[in-house]
């Protein structure tokens, strides 16, 4: 089963603005792009070569990202108050 | 929230450590707002399926009989696996049929924070929903309240008690640890599978509420890395977990959710949820590494507990839910203590540490931090040396024309070839013998 297709079973309440900010210059300038690997919704992805393409729709709020970057390129904030996640389970 | 608003305590998350501890405290009398992100508590919290009540049976007898629970745990079935072979321990007792249940229930954490809060509510607490604490506010080196995202979001309080979450930008952002690294925390994912009550029943082999957890120690359960799978019974759903610490997950460059499925369509699982239809797809993650990166959790006016003071027992029993409620009560029970001498500078909520230290958290925590070492220093006890032991229990009971004492021995000369495969040892049986001592003293 595809990430895409199990993060559409979730309910969110997406957000305008994303929580989330990144920044790509930063990212360009990264050798492993850990967070392309790491993310459980797999938010990141490879753009081209040596680009991070980000999406915050489908993002659970877990923080992993947050962890493996070690380039400061991830500006990481919880959702306004009842935007994001919500598990029903 | 108006400005200058100002309670007796404020809580920080409405998740296990967070209502016991408003829940204690509006017990008293005491005036307490429970600030949680969610639309309702549990929203935004993932566990990997049991519910460990010790506590709340203490603080609220017989609680299941009101309480949104799945099933009561009677038993736990440990795999070893590999790619081909598997070796499974079941341990199960007639008497966690009967209250208090062996203190261990599934639950749907939408459903049961809910319920707590409410709990807490009923109790005398307020409930904010809807609102994320960003920052706390400070006099001096104390805290004296919390400000929340929005216009006036200023609140004041003798206490705040912070129980926000593994991740606990709070803890940070208050100076009491840095930010993580990988090795301190699991990446924990979880499908929640819908399947016919009966089935699940047959499958599992319960009958009425009885559940069981099914345990997978890393091996291929996670591709080698360090953690572990799990399936939960609820009545009509189970949870498929797979955990893996972070720092061994990002060297391995898998990614994360193909370890899931990797893990669901493995043959010593798949057959557990054939047929069955995913519904809710989570992930969070969990502390990891143990008592050696405990942070300091208290500090003027301000009390951390539950998983954002890292307060989980990652071993074997992986006991969180239980170690959030005990820590939330000792928080509560060192406010109602401070307020007795309106002290609530960091020496008075010392005493927080003081209940923590005599109760099992930190013997808990203290204990099992070697183990935590151990499964770092030897990466391969988890990966290469499981295919060899699971392949010589099997190739122990294989059924071949020859004498089981040749047999035997072809067993042990396999059994030597393969842990040469897993370490890179002169003397693979001797570094065998030599680590398995090590683990075992890790353990006790």
């Amino acid at each position: 089963m595809k990430t895409d297709d199990k993060l559409a079973l979730d309910l969110f309440h997406i957000d305008k603005e994303p929580h989330i900010q990144v920044d790509h210059e930063k990212c360009r300038a990264c050798p492993h792009k850990l967070c392309t690997y790491v993310c459980p919704a797999q938010n990141y992805t490879l753009n081209g070569e040596n680009d991070i393409a980000f999406s915050w729709e489908g993002c659970l709020e877990c923080g992993t990202c947050r962890i493996v970057c070690d380039r400061e390129a991830i500006t990481w904030e919880y959702p306004r108050g009842g935007y994001g996640i919500s598990y029903k389970y | 929230m108006s400005s200058a608003e100002k309670f007796d305590i404020i809580v920080v998350g409405a998740g296990p450590a967070g209502t016991t501890a408003a829940y204690v405290l509006a017990r008293a009398g005491v005036k307490v707002l429970l600030v949680e992100r969610g639309t309702y508590p549990g929203a935004k919290n993932v566990f990997g399926g049991i519910l460990y009540t010790p506590v709340l049976n203490r603080l609220i007898p017989d609680f299941w009989e009101e309480a949104p629970v799945e099933r009561h745990i009677k038993g736990v079935k440990i795999f070893l696996i590999s790619e081909k072979n598997a070796i499974s321990i079941g341990v199960e007792s007639e008497e966690h049929n009967e209250p208090p249940y062996n203190n261990s229930f599934t639950v749907h954490r939408s459903q049961f924070d809910s319920w707590y809060a409410k709990k807490a509510q009923e109790a005398g607490a307020m409930l904010v929903t809807d609102t994320v604490v960003d920052d706390l506010l400070w006099e001096g080196n104390k805290v004296v309240g919390v400000k929340a995202r929005g216009g006036d979001g200023e609140v004041y309080a003798d206490v705040v008690i912070v129980a926000d979450g593994v991740n606990s930008l709070l803890a940070e952002k208050a100076g009491l640890r840095k930010g993580f690294k990988p090795r301190q925390v699991s990446l924990g994912i979880k499908e929640v599978i819908e399947l016919p009550r009966r089935k699940i029943e047959e499958r599992f082999g319960l009958s009425g509420n009885e559940g069981v957890e099914l345990k997978y120690m890393a091996g291929d359960a996670t591709k080698g890395i360090w953690g572990g799978g799990n399936i939960y019974t609820n009545l009509d759903t189970v949870s498929v977990v797979t955990w893996t610490c972070l720092d061994p997950l990002a060297a391995s460059r898998y990614k994360a959710p193909d370890i899931m499925e990797h893990f669901k369509e493995h043959p010593f699982v798949r057959n557990y949820i054939r047929g069955g239809k995913t519904v809710e797809y989570q992930a969070h993650l969990a502390p990891d590494g143990g008592y050696d990166f405990t942070p300091k959790y208290y500090t003027g006016g301000l009390l951390v507990a539950g998983d954002a003071a890292r307060f989980l027992n990652a071993s074997i029993h992986y006991e969180g839910t239980n170690f959030a409620m005990a820590s939330g009560e000792a928080a509560g029970k060192t406010v109602l203590e401070a307020r007795k001498t309106a002290d609530y500078s960091e020496k008075s909520l010392s005493r927080y540490q003081k209940l923590l230290n005599e109760s099992f958290v930190m013997k808990d925590l203290k204990r099992y931090r070697k183990m935590n070492r151990f499964a770092e220093a030897y990466p391969e006890f988890f990966d290469g040396y499981f295919d060899a032991i699971t392949q010589m229990a099997a190739d122990y009971f294989t059924v071949k024309e020859i004498p089981k004492r040749t047999q035997e021995w072809q067993m042990i000369k396999d059994f030597r070839k393969n842990l040469r495969k897993g370490s890179k040892s002169k003397f693979p049986v001797l570094g065998f013998i030599w680590k398995s001592l090590k683990g075992a003293i890790s353990f006790l």
